[in-house]
């Protein structure tokens, strides 16, 4: 079941300048694996390599921050909406 | 109303003639490096603390400036509200000048900002805080500012930091004056972040006419999408204005991660607990110690963590690890 995930302004280069992108997938993990086969390269710029997300990177599932459910394993269902947003504001747009 | 004739009293303390705190704007120690320094040997590395600065920050030089400059001019007059957009510490210096000059202060930041420093600047200084898309970091502000503006211009004064020649000339005619005075004129190598550029701009500009030998580098964030608050990857954001990179000698791009461990390092090392841009600052002055026999290299601290960064990181890892319930207890 595809749902919606809302990318922060710099990373949209790798998607084409599209703000909103359709994944699919189960959970977090699978939500961000799918980004990368749709986008090449954009999941090492909010992962680390055991696929946490980088210290400075929030991902939200709708309003709450996935450290506090069950981080990248955290259960999706339909409807749902992902948000990644930078931790503090940089400069980037 | 008597005249205190201040000759013929003798007081415990001295008298206080001048309270403004915004006297305690500019004049920061420089400070060295000692144990970061010890890696290479016959360099120097110093580090100007601008978080002495009066409102926590190195972005109250320009805030002064340029609000000062703006009064000097006509263009800020008593009934405008100062307005601009700012990923944090000019805003708390615009808002902390503004309630000593009384002026009312509107801040567009993006809401993805450290929330300590929306509190400073809301709960102590009065300021209006609007929040921009924090998908858009500080360009989403930006052009919420310019947008807020151009529907009222008569009601705002926008000095436009990212714009203003006045942000620059706080560090032309004063940060670089202090430090070619700290250093005794031996300073050989000067590295600073860049958010507006006004930093590097205006010491850089300083230096190559006290002595043309200086190198000037700007520190940027190594990637587009960061944690390096305040600071701008220039090559994916809006080029600011001020900002004029051929009078430099380089640039030099840090890691968020590296710059955060850094924030430790500094901690340990030198026992200085200091934002993220300086942690990325003095990974920079480093790499430029590491390419020389002999120099004094000199960088900007923006801020420290006391007040805006406490609850960041490590800092909400440790209180999250706290029970906030549980009674202190002795071990024995």
């Amino acid at each position: 079941m595809p749902v919606k995930v809302r990318i922060p302004t710099p990373l949209m280069k790798l998607t084409n300048n599209q703000a909103e992108i359709s994944a699919e997938g189960e959970t977090i993990a699978d939500i961000l694996n799918n980004l990368e086969s749709q986008f090449a390269g954009i999941k090492e710029r909010i992962c680390e390599e055991n696929g946490a997300p980088r210290r400075f990177i929030n991902i939200y599932l709708n309003e709450e921050d996935i450290r506090f459910l069950e981080g990248e394993k955290t259960q999706i269902k339909d409807g749902d909406e992902i948000s990644i947003i930078p931790a503090i504001a940089g400069g980037a747009r | 109303m008597g005249h205190i004739n201040q000759n013929n009293l003798a007081p415990a303390c001295p008298v206080i003639v001048d309270q403004s705190i915004l006297k305690k704007i500019g004049n920061t120690p420089l400070i060295h490096l000692e144990n970061i320094s010890k890696r290479y040997p016959n360099v120097e590395i110093y580090a100007k603390a601008e978080w002495r600065n009066a409102g926590g920050s190195v972005k109250s030089r320009p805030a002064l400036q340029m609000i000062e400059d703006g009064e000097a001019s006509g263009k800020l007059t008593k009934d405008k509200i100062i307005l601009d957009s700012t990923s944090g510490n000019t805003g708390i210096a615009y808002a902390l000048i503004g309630k000593i000059k009384g002026y009312q202060v509107k801040l567009v930041m993006p809401a993805n900002v450290i929330k300590e420093r929306k509190g400073v600047m809301a709960d102590f200084y009065g300021a209006e805080i609007v929040t921009s898309s924090p998908f858009e970091g500080s360009d989403g502000a930006i052009i919420l500012a310019k947008e807020i503006y151009d529907k009222d211009p008569d009601k705002y004064f926008m000095p436009d930091q990212y714009n203003n020649d006045s942000n620059w000339r706080a560090h032309y005619l004063h940060t670089a004056e202090e430090i070619w005075k700290q250093t005794d004129g031996e300073i050989t190598h000067f590295c600073a972040g860049i958010g507006t550029g006004g930093t590097i701009m205006g010491n850089t500009r300083k230096f190559r006419e006290l002595n043309p030998k200086i190198q000037c580098y700007a520190v940027e964030p190594a990637e587009e999408l960061h944690g390096l608050e305040g600071l701008k990857h220039m090559a994916s954001s809006i080029v600011p204005g001020i900002y004029d990179e051929s009078i430099l000698d380089g640039k030099i791009s840090v890691a968020t991660e590296d710059a955060y461990d850094m924030l430790e390092t500094l901690e340990k090392e030198e026992g200085i607990l200091v934002g993220h841009s300086s942690a990325a600052a003095v990974i920079a002055a480093m790499e430029l110690a590491g390419k020389i026999d002999k120099g004094v290299v000199v960088t900007i601290f923006p801020d420290s963590c006391d007040t805006t960064y406490i609850n960041f990181n490590k800092f909400k890892e440790f209180y999250e690890s706290q029970s906030p319930t549980a009674l202190p207890k002795a071990d024995n």
